[in-house]
């Protein structure tokens, strides 16, 4: 059919293709490009009628100004310790049931498995004020514990059904060879089948980090007089009454909070479509 | 339904049939009986007991309790039936609120469909070089923290030195010179879609990609040599081997945006008036900031009462798709 005028024609035909793809690169690029330039810009440029789309000048003020800012290091500590306390607690109840699960013939099997598909889609923005009147009946408000805990649930979920595909997908023939050899069951999953686990336990631990690390409703309302115990994205939520009108800071502390999650999910690429798209899960 | 098995393609541990549990004469499976697996999964099971069923549950009394500020301080709530549903429903406010919801849904879920089947069948038709580009910045958009983007987008349309402002100004649109978006209840509506839309494309775009690639081509081909154009292609072959899929990220998709709380309540608060009020602002609003613990806690159980109806949907076809996994 094109044999005549073979590859002009076929740039040309090509070409609307092009326009949409370098349009949606654009949009989807524009907001990251815009805080992060916005946080280098001195402030004469952003608070400027005439914005310029590459900065003149960069300058780390804003950054400054951020780190510098009341409690900047405290929330960072509390956001880190609540994260990484769900995620690893979160890890270690998935592991043994995601076994369980993939592993061990028991009465009830389906029904857990039907129960952890409903949690992983569990109505947590509807749960606020039962959650929040319990934690204030058992004078649990305001204590990064309760975060920890509600975290944990937040990500169990999803860690069990993903740890149970990767268990499911080593032979159990080799921990069956390792127990022939003398190892104790537990042994054997723990010399034979857990090394092979450690890709499928580190994405799903990173991922846990991420929905955790970005939590807003519950810090939000379950830390309220403690100011000690608040986390990054509630610190962030209130950066601009607290700043004012220093878009120049805000933009330096959304990219600061922003850019684990950035690393972590380019860094994870590759599992990103598959993984998450099975388990359903909104980064 | 092979496409739909084949969707975990790129994923890197395949599940071999022969590690189905409960198969028969599993020489793996514990004997019957054993206390083990319960041991294993006691600790996930007390949890999802205190931490999920024991809120819902807390959730519903409330909603049947008469339960204020009073209350929540000293205790002993009466009961009193199904007086704050009535309050609910006779309350027109709160129909608009339903309203709203379902419009705010609508919209998102429109939006985000049309956008994301578009981006996926471009990514498609991409070279490896655009494609792996498009792909990254979705990916990239996926991962930015919402409390974060909110902000971004705060500061995009910020009325004085915005950047969307100025564009408009300079294109001669000279009626957005400071231009208030969040000061009218229709711009900031449209300002929180836009941000959920942008959001939540990549997560539906990636996934529908990813089954598309698993169209096998020959079936594009023949379909071609058969005469098909374009358009019947999709509408034939295209659609209807995607179609579980995307039934999935649809119904994901409503879940999500009727959830849709943070962006929100961090950007609006519901406001101005109540123009962004949804019905998970509009229970916490109720609760916090009118002190009435029960008309909040019987709105949040309405919200998850008109949910579960999207849920069913979500896990009849999820479970269709994953049921040999069970």
């Amino acid at each position: 059919m094109s044999t005549s005028r073979p590859s002009a024609r076929r740039a040309l035909r090509r070409l609307p293709l092009h326009a949409a793809a370098a349009l949606t690169v654009v949009i989807c690029l524009f907001p990251v490009y815009w805080m992060v330039t916005t946080a280098f810009k001195p402030s004469t440029d952003i608070q400027s009628y005439d914005p310029r789309l590459i900065p003149r000048a960069w300058t780390f003020d804003h950054f400054r100004r951020a780190v510098g800012a009341d409690g900047f290091a405290l929330f960072w500590r509390n956001s880190i310790l609540v994260t990484l306390s769900a995620v690893l607690l979160a890890l270690v109840v998935a592991l043994g049931a995601a076994y369980a699960v993939a592993r061990l013939r028991w009465r009830g099997r389906r029904q857990f498995v039907l129960a952890v598909f409903i949690a992983q889609m569990a109505p947590w923005e509807s749960l606020i004020i039962p959650i929040y009147i319990i934690s204030r009946d058992t004078g649990m408000l305001d204590r990064l514990p309760t975060l920890t805990l509600i975290y944990f649930m937040i990500t169990l979920p999803f860690t069990v059904i993903v740890l149970r595909g990767f268990i499911a997908g080593i032979p159990p023939e080799l921990e069956e060879a390792a127990q022939v050899d003398g190892c104790t069951r537990a042994g054997a999953f723990r010399k034979v089948a857990f090394p092979l686990l450690a890709p499928g336990l580190m994405a799903t631990s990173l991922f846990g980090f991420i929905t955790a690390w970005n939590e807003f409703t519950y810090a939000n309302f379950l830390i309220i007089k403690q100011q000690d115990s608040r986390t990054l994205p509630v610190w962030l939520s209130s950066f601009q009454s607290t700043f004012g009108t220093d878009w120049g800071a805000t933009m330096a502390a959304s990219t600061l909070f922003a850019l684990p999650a950035l690393a972590i999910f380019l860094a994870l690429q590759r599992h990103v479509a598959a993984g998450l798209a099975s388990g359903g899960v909104k980064g | 339904m092979s496409t739909v098995r084949e969707r975990s393609g790129p994923r890197k541990v395949s599940r071999p049939p022969r590690a189905a549990p409960g198969r028969p004469g599993g020489r793996d499976g514990a004997r019957p009986g054993s206390l083990w697996p319960y041991l294993l999964i006691a600790p996930a099971v007390l949890g999802m007991l205190y931490l999920l069923v024991y809120p819902l549950a807390r959730a519903v009394l409330i909603s049947f309790q008469d339960f204020r500020l009073r209350q929540l301080i000293l205790g002993d709530a009466d009961f009193v039936g199904l007086r704050n549903y009535r309050t609910l429903l006779g309350d027109p406010q709160f129909w608009e609120v339903v309203r709203r919801t379902f419009v705010f849904m609508a919209v998102n879920v429109a939006a985000i469909m049309v956008l994301s089947t578009l981006v996926a069948l471009m990514a498609e038709r991409l070279g490896r070089a655009a494609r792996t580009v498009v792909l990254s910045s979705l990916v990239l958009v996926w991962a930015v923290p919402v409390v974060a983007a909110t902000t971004v987008f705060q500061w995009l349309f910020h009325s004085e030195f915005g950047i969307v402002n100025e564009t408009l100004t300079g294109l001669g649109l000279s009626s957005y010179e400071g231009y208030t978006w969040f000061a009218h209840g229709g711009t900031a509506f449209a300002i929180v879609v836009v941000l959920i839309v942008w959001q939540s494309v990549p997560f539906a775009a990636i996934t529908l990609y990813s089954a598309l690639v698993t169209v096998p081509a020959e079936l594009y081909e023949s379909a071609r040599m058969d005469g098909a154009g374009g358009a019947r292609v999709l509408r034939s072959v295209t659609f209807p081997l995607i179609r579980p899929i995307f039934m999935l990220v649809l119904s994901l998709e409503v879940i999500w945006t009727f959830k849709a709380f943070v962006q929100i309540w961090v950007m609006t608060c519901g406001g101005p008036g109540e123009a962004t009020t949804i019905l998970p602002v509009y229970a916490v609003q109720t609760a916090l900031a009118g002190q009435r613990y029960d008309l909040g806690s019987a709105a949040s159980m309405l919200t998850v009462l008109l949910m579960s109806g999207v849920l069913v949907l979500y896990f009849r076809q999820l479970f269709r798709q994953e049921g040999e996994q069970l």
